[in-house]
């Protein structure tokens, strides 16, 4: 079984859970944006949570099956066609050899992830298929698909019926506009008291650059900073900081202006202030913000991220509970 | 040095060993995270060690944030009375300053930079108060380098100079980091030197250009098989300017799976090295050409 690229869609990349445990090299994680839309379109196809699938950015490719299969696309909301008829997303739906996948256009969300009876195929480079484009690693050779690939398909060791689907309540999509959960911390030290009650007071907009490396964010208050010396070795913009590791979800501001929250494909470090952390059950929206769209952060203390990542741990188990039809 | 810590987000926790660049800020951040992974704690999953800080990234579902915060309390506490000494290598890294492409992508972004009307080493040379670029290039390679942190991409090193606090060389980063960065570009931000891994955006300053692959995804490279990322925080680099010459013949020895970077075993002692700066950086070119 394999999966023919006839369009590539605007970038489309193989992803499963990630990489861990390099992240001290300058390797990060990566991985699904959206992770639970990728467990969710796995279960729906019979995998296991973490096989390999596809992520599409705001466009999704034209692929054809060389034989039968089961297949789901979940994450954003879009059209899905199988030999041109519309198919609804978030739902296991029966394949056949020849026949061609293709898409509408996205009415919600950002990425889309489309899983196949038996994941993904490709050969895992340091224990994860994930592509990590700018370190040509995992994936197709290190980099997105292209039309012409064939993609290799595993064994499916489990058949779900077709027809079987996440209810909608049950997805997660961006509010508008979408609050982003923040614990402030790192260098939050180094603004004013005004500048760090203008970050949450004011109305951000996700700018055009944004990418799996970190989104970037427009349209508020430049931070104001305290006044100090800067440090040996930092450099000489009151945002530079002695190079340091950089969290996954931390958010730096270089020169006060323009905040930058790091993702999945994040750099692990750099010179860059920082001022504090979007909250891990929040990561998953991220993936699913287009440009433009407005973000409000909302600072949480410790407390309030821990609770709201167990409720991103009930809402997935909830998901789990419903596909094995419990 | 005053250590501080801050929880990044409910995964990571990141610690300040100090606010400013030391080969002692360094050793203590290398000496916890060394600790840290000795003690084997259930739900840490990556430790990161930066150049005078260290990040911890855990699952808090494993270990509660707090109690993760009180074992690296006492894990720095008793780090305090490490050794301060490694058993490293140094490597040979050649550079062709000034180079061609360097060149070609500083100028495209001129625009970003401080001084839009020079290069980049001319005014890393003006602000550091050499008369000339070739002068500044000299201080640049006369004395090894400390990798002290391998990050921001792919087995991207921080090398930071081997010598007393008044003969460090600083420069700003760009105004606005560029979008592009001419693969194994070595580059200058701050106090630290840096080899760019991969082709992508950065920010530091442009100098010049090595001819021999830090990374390799594919593990084509000779001295790469065993792994795919050259340097790890410790390394001791000393740079040897070349020619347009050498840096040719070099890439074709790359290609052709002939070259092996020059290299050494050496221990480094830091008390050794603050009573004895030049003394101790002559052993160590010792160690690499014979004496």
């Amino acid at each position: 079984m394999a999966l023919k690229v006839l369009k590539p869609g605007l970038l489309t990349t193989v992803q499963d859970l990630g990489r861990p445990g390099y992240f001290h090299l300058g390797i990060p994680m990566g991985g699904a944006m959206d992770r639970m839309a990728l467990r969710a379109a796995n279960l729906l196809v019979g995998n296991d949570e973490g096989a390999a699938a596809l992520e599409a950015v705001f466009v999704g490719p034209e692929l054809e099956f060389t034989a039968d299969g089961t297949i789901a696309v979940t994450g954003g909301e879009i059209p899905v066609k199988i030999d041109g008829e519309e198919q609804p997303c978030w739902t296991a739906l029966a394949v056949k050899a020849g026949q061609k996948l293709s898409f509408g256009f996205l009415t919600s969300g950002a990425r889309i992830y489309i899983a196949i009876s038996g994941g993904i195929d490709t050969p895992p480079h340091l224990g994860s298929r994930s592509t990590y484009a700018i370190g040509a690693l995992g994936g197709v050779e290190g980099r997105a698909v292209a039309a012409g690939d064939e993609l290799p398909v595993g064994t499916s060791e489990k058949a779900v019926a077709p027809g079987t689907s996440v209810p909608e309540e049950m997805r997660r999509k961006p509010g508008t506009p979408t609050e982003l959960r923040v614990l402030p911390g790192l260098y939050w030290h180094r603004i004013t008291d005004a500048a760090q009650n203008g970050f949450f007071e004011d109305e951000w907009k996700v700018a055009p650059e944004a990418d799996r490396m970190g989104y970037r964010f427009k349209g508020g208050r430049p931070l104001e900073f305290i006044d100090r010396e800067q440090p040996f070795g930092a450099g000489s913009d009151p945002s530079n900081i002695v190079d340091s590791c950089y969290p996954y979800g931390s958010i730096q501001v270089p020169g006060g202006t323009e905040p930058i929250v790091l993702h999945r494909d994040a750099v692990s470090g750099g010179g860059y202030f920082m001022i504090g952390t979007v909250i891990s059950a929040d990561m998953d929206l991220i993936g699913q913000l287009q440009p433009h769209m407005p973000v409000r952060f909302v600072p949480v203390d410790m407390d309030g991220a821990l609770a709201a990542r167990a409720e991103r741990r009930t809402a997935m188990d909830r998901i789990r509970k419903e596909l094995a039809g419990e | 040095m005053k250590t501080r810590y801050s929880f990044g987000g409910d995964e990571h926790i990141f610690v300040e060993v100090d606010e400013e660049m030391s080969l002692d800020a360094f050793f203590k951040s290398l000496s916890i995270t060394n600790a840290v992974r000795d003690s084997a704690i259930e739900g840490v999953t990556e430790i990161c060690p930066a150049n005078a800080s260290f990040q911890i990234k855990y699952d808090p579902d494993v270990i509660a944030p707090d109690a993760l915060l009180e074992k690296l309390k006492s894990l720095e506490s008793a780090a305090e009375n490490a050794e301060k000494r490694i058993g490293t290598r140094i490597v040979e890294i050649p550079v062709y300053y000034n180079d061609p492409w360097t060149h070609e992508t500083l100028m495209r972004f001129r625009d970003r930079h401080q001084d839009p009307d020079g290069t980049d080493l001319d005014y890393a040379a003006r602000i550091n108060g050499f008369e000339t670029a070739e002068d500044f290039i000299v201080a640049h390679h006369s004395n090894p380098w400390f990798v002290s942190m391998v990050g921001f991409v792919s087995g991207l090193p921080f090398l930071y100079q081997l010598v007393e606090r008044e003969r460090q060389l600083q420069v700003p980063k760009y105004l606005r980091p560029r979008t592009d960065t001419p693969k194994l570009t070595v580059g200058y931000g701050g106090c630290f030197s840096c080899i760019y891994s991969v082709r992508g955006a950065g920010g530091y300053q442009m100098f010049g250009i090595t001819p021999m692959p830090i990374y390799d995804p594919t593990q084509e490279v000779n001295y790469l098989k065993d792994f795919m990322v050259f340097f790890k925080p410790g390394d001791i680099v000393k740079w040897n300017p070349i020619d347009r010459e050498e840096y040719d013949r070099i890439c074709a020895e790359v290609e052709a799976g002939t070259f092996t970077p020059r290299m050494a075993e050496v221990e480094f002692d830091l008390e050794s090295f603050n009573a004895d700066i030049d003394g101790t950086n002559r052993k160590l070119m010792e160690a690499l050409y014979g004496a």
